[in-house]
């Protein structure tokens, strides 16, 4: 039975007939009975990795296989999500190595896009926790790797998009936390300037992020709000948060019910919405104690709140830039200024370096921008392509749903060696999806 | 289903006998249910159709459950079935013959130590025998008034039966069938129904209400009328 399905961005919404299994010899069925499909986790990516005519869904296929509470390791089949994870680990003293922004995504997601949080300039990307996992290839065989076995397959799985096989079970590292807050400091930062002095200077913390804001010209240009944290110790929280230090944060209440029209969202309403979100700091510095849930996921508060978004969807786009190219991160935040084209989520962040074949994470600064889907938009894009591309950056895939393949070569150096482990263990792209056929990747 | 049915126990801090024809496959779920509810978790040997292995796995288990939820079925192809016996055997074997065989040997060890529950999970296609599925339906029929009958008998020692109407719930059973939302219920629905009837002494419960109303007035459709229907 088809039925159509989108990723986060809601854009583009493809049919797809979508398959479960529970069993490893259920999906060794499905692998041989099925072609040209790709794993399919909570569909938390952006664009159109992710989406084929057949997925294959690893929702089913959730458990929890180990936690040792003393080393702090944990094991787990490639379906279960961030938010059952900390619910178990968070009471014991435990956190997740590196998270995303959103803790509603699968374990094989976050592995398939080799996601990266707040941390990564400390911790690295999440393939850096990895201790093992299986994937199953093509042909059906199910092949443990890891830093140190099947190598090859490893590498190119982290960050891979699924294309070398189906992931289901890793085996990560856990990181050690006393309370489940963290120390919070927010900085307001006038210009961009200044917010670049505020990354280098608080590069020693944990976690950092900014929101930007893109459509303020002037003196003002690039002015954002650094957020910094740490995981608070016991002896920082106050006597209430120290009744129940490991808390884990409940559920999200509120559900954003519907679509909203997409000419909500025009220049006028984001800078309005810049405005109050610079505003509501009134000092230029804050310091408290805030829950893990609001610092590391503020917007999984709303349940569906890509609706604001509208019918037609929105893209995320998010690139890298090394760190010596600031001016390439100006020249793309006045040309989104000079075309009028604000974002609510501008987040910069700064990378760590980073080895790895596929991964997106690049030593340097990044950038994400959502983007509603309009006319003349890709164009537009295209154009802030040509930037990255000049200032030797490069793209996210977990966000794209529009590069031009060409820029996929040119973002990412080992594509070919990339290309030729998938072929190895997916010689005639078995598993393909809208983003790898577009981006020529796979030929269907 | 039983999953859902398992987690939900096991939350209110039930220890939990799984019981399946292949224990191996079963591991994952004894590891998960044990580290997110710190409950314990025992896998057994245990085949529906098998009858005559009944009374020797039930003797086996060292301590004996509580709560009995019966949650095994299985729909099968009706067409098929109409022409090959050993399907149709399956399908009356694992939804009828198999509950009876293990169920009255539950009913005889809570009879005699005078306390107990059991759950049964039939189904509506039981209440009235459909062109598409009637061989499902007519096994389950069989179980929802064997239940409807050992409630009866056992209520006067001291046990309790209920019997869990599920309707449409989004399984591998229907993952091929487009279901209408409204009237499907998630696996979770159907623990928090099992797990409500069990602690609230419920006898037939429906896991979304509405279905009694349905299944009434299906049943109330008359005979010559409804031999014209496609359903």
């Amino acid at each position: 039975m088809k039925q159509s399905i989108a990723n986060w961005g809601n854009y583009p919404k493809v049919e797809s007939e979508v398959k479960s299994f529970s069993f490893n010899e259920q999906l060794g069925e499905l692998f041989r009975s099925t072609d040209h499909f790709i794993p399919r986790g909570n569909g938390r990516c952006y664009g159109d990795a992710s989406l084929a005519g057949k997925t294959i869904s690893t929702l089913q296929y959730s458990r929890i296989l180990s936690f040792d509470t003393e080393a702090g390791i944990f094991e787990c089949q490639s379906g279960l999500t961030l938010d059952k994870i900390l619910e178990v680990i968070v009471p014991k003293g435990w956190f997740l190595p590196v998270t995303p922004g959103t803790k509603f995504i699968t374990v094989g997601g976050a592995v398939g896009s080799d996601v990266h949080g707040k941390n990564h300039h400390v911790d690295g990307s999440f393939s850096n926790h990895i201790i093992e996992m299986d994937v199953m290839v093509a042909d059906g065989r199910m092949l443990t790797c890891s830093p140190t076995e099947n190598t090859d397959l490893f590498e190119a799985t982290c960050g891979g998009m699924g294309l070398t096989g189906m992931i289901t079970r890793v085996k990560f590292r856990l990181k050690k936390i006393e309370t489940s807050y963290i120390r919070q400091k927010q900085l307001k930062a006038s210009n961009l300037e200044e917010l670049i002095r505020f990354f280098e200077e608080y590069k020693d913390y944990t976690y950092s992020m900014a929101w930007i804001d893109c459509l303020t010209r002037g003196k003002h240009f690039g002015r954002g709000i650094l957020i910094i944290g740490e995981h608070a110790r016991l002896d920082e929280l106050n006597d209430k948060q120290r009744k129940h230090p490991l808390v884990y944060a409940g559920k999200p209440k509120i559900t954003f019910p519907f679509n909203l029209p997409s000419w909500i969202l025009n220049t006028l309403t984001v800078k309005i919405f810049n405005f109050l979100y610079y505003g509501k700091n009134l000092k230029k510095e804050i310091n408290n104690v805030v829950p893990y849930e609001p610092f590391f996921y503020p917007l999984d508060a709303i349940l569906h709140w890509n609706r604001g978004y509208g019918k037609k969807g929105f893209v995320q786009y998010q690139f890298v830039l090394p760190l010596e190219s600031r001016q390439g991160l100006i020249n793309i935040l006045k040309r989104i200024s000079d075309e009028g084209l604000g974002s609510f989520l501008a987040v910069l962040k700064v990378f760590g370096r980073q080895e790895s074949l596929i991964s997106f994470p690049e030593e340097g600064y990044t950038l994400a921008l959502d983007f509603p889907v309009r006319k003349g938009l890709f164009s537009f894009l295209d154009e802030l392509d040509q930037i990255v591309l000049q200032y030797g950056g490069r793209l996210y895939m977990s966000k794209d749903a529009r590069m031009k393949p060409e820029v996929l070569v040119k973002g990412y150096p080992h594509l070919e060696k990339f290309r030729s482990i998938v072929k190895k263990y997916n010689p005639s792209d078995k598993l393909s999806s809208v983003q790898s056929d577009r981006l020529l990747l796979t030929g269907n | 289903m039983a999953i859902a049915v398992a987690e939900k126990f096991a939350s209110e801090k039930y220890a939990i006998q799984l019981a399946a024809r292949n224990v191996q496959r079963l591991l994952p779920f004894q590891s998960d249910l044990a580290i997110r509810f710190g409950c314990k978790v025992s896998l057994h040997e245990f085949n529906a159709v098998d009858f005559a292995s009944h009374q020797a796995f039930f003797d086996q288990l060292y301590v004996k459950p509580d709560v009995t939820v019966c949650v095994f079925g299985y729909l099968g192809d009706n067409e098929q079935a109409l022409t090959d016996w050993s399907k149709a055997e399956t399908i009356i074997n694992t939804n009828y013959t198999g509950a009876v065989s293990i169920l009255n040997i539950v009913a005889a060890h809570y009879a005699a130590q005078g306390s107990g529950v059991i759950a049964g999970i039939s189904s509506v296609a039981g209440q009235r025998g459909r062109q598409s599925n009637f061989l499902y339906g007519s096994a389950k029929a069989g179980l929802t008034a064997y239940l409807s009958g050992l409630r009866n008998y056992l209520f006067h020692k001291g046990v309790h039966v209920a019997t869990i109407q599920p309707g449409f719930v989004y399984t591998k059973m229907t993952e091929n069938l487009k279901l209408p939302p409204l009237l499907t219920a998630r696996p979770v629905e159907v623990g928090d129904a099992v797990y409500a009837a069990v602690v609230k002494k419920k006898n037939v419960v429906y896991v979304k209400w509405f279905w009694r109303y349905i299944m009434l007035i299906i049943t109330c459709i008359p005979e010559f009328m409804f031999k014209k229907m496609k359903l």
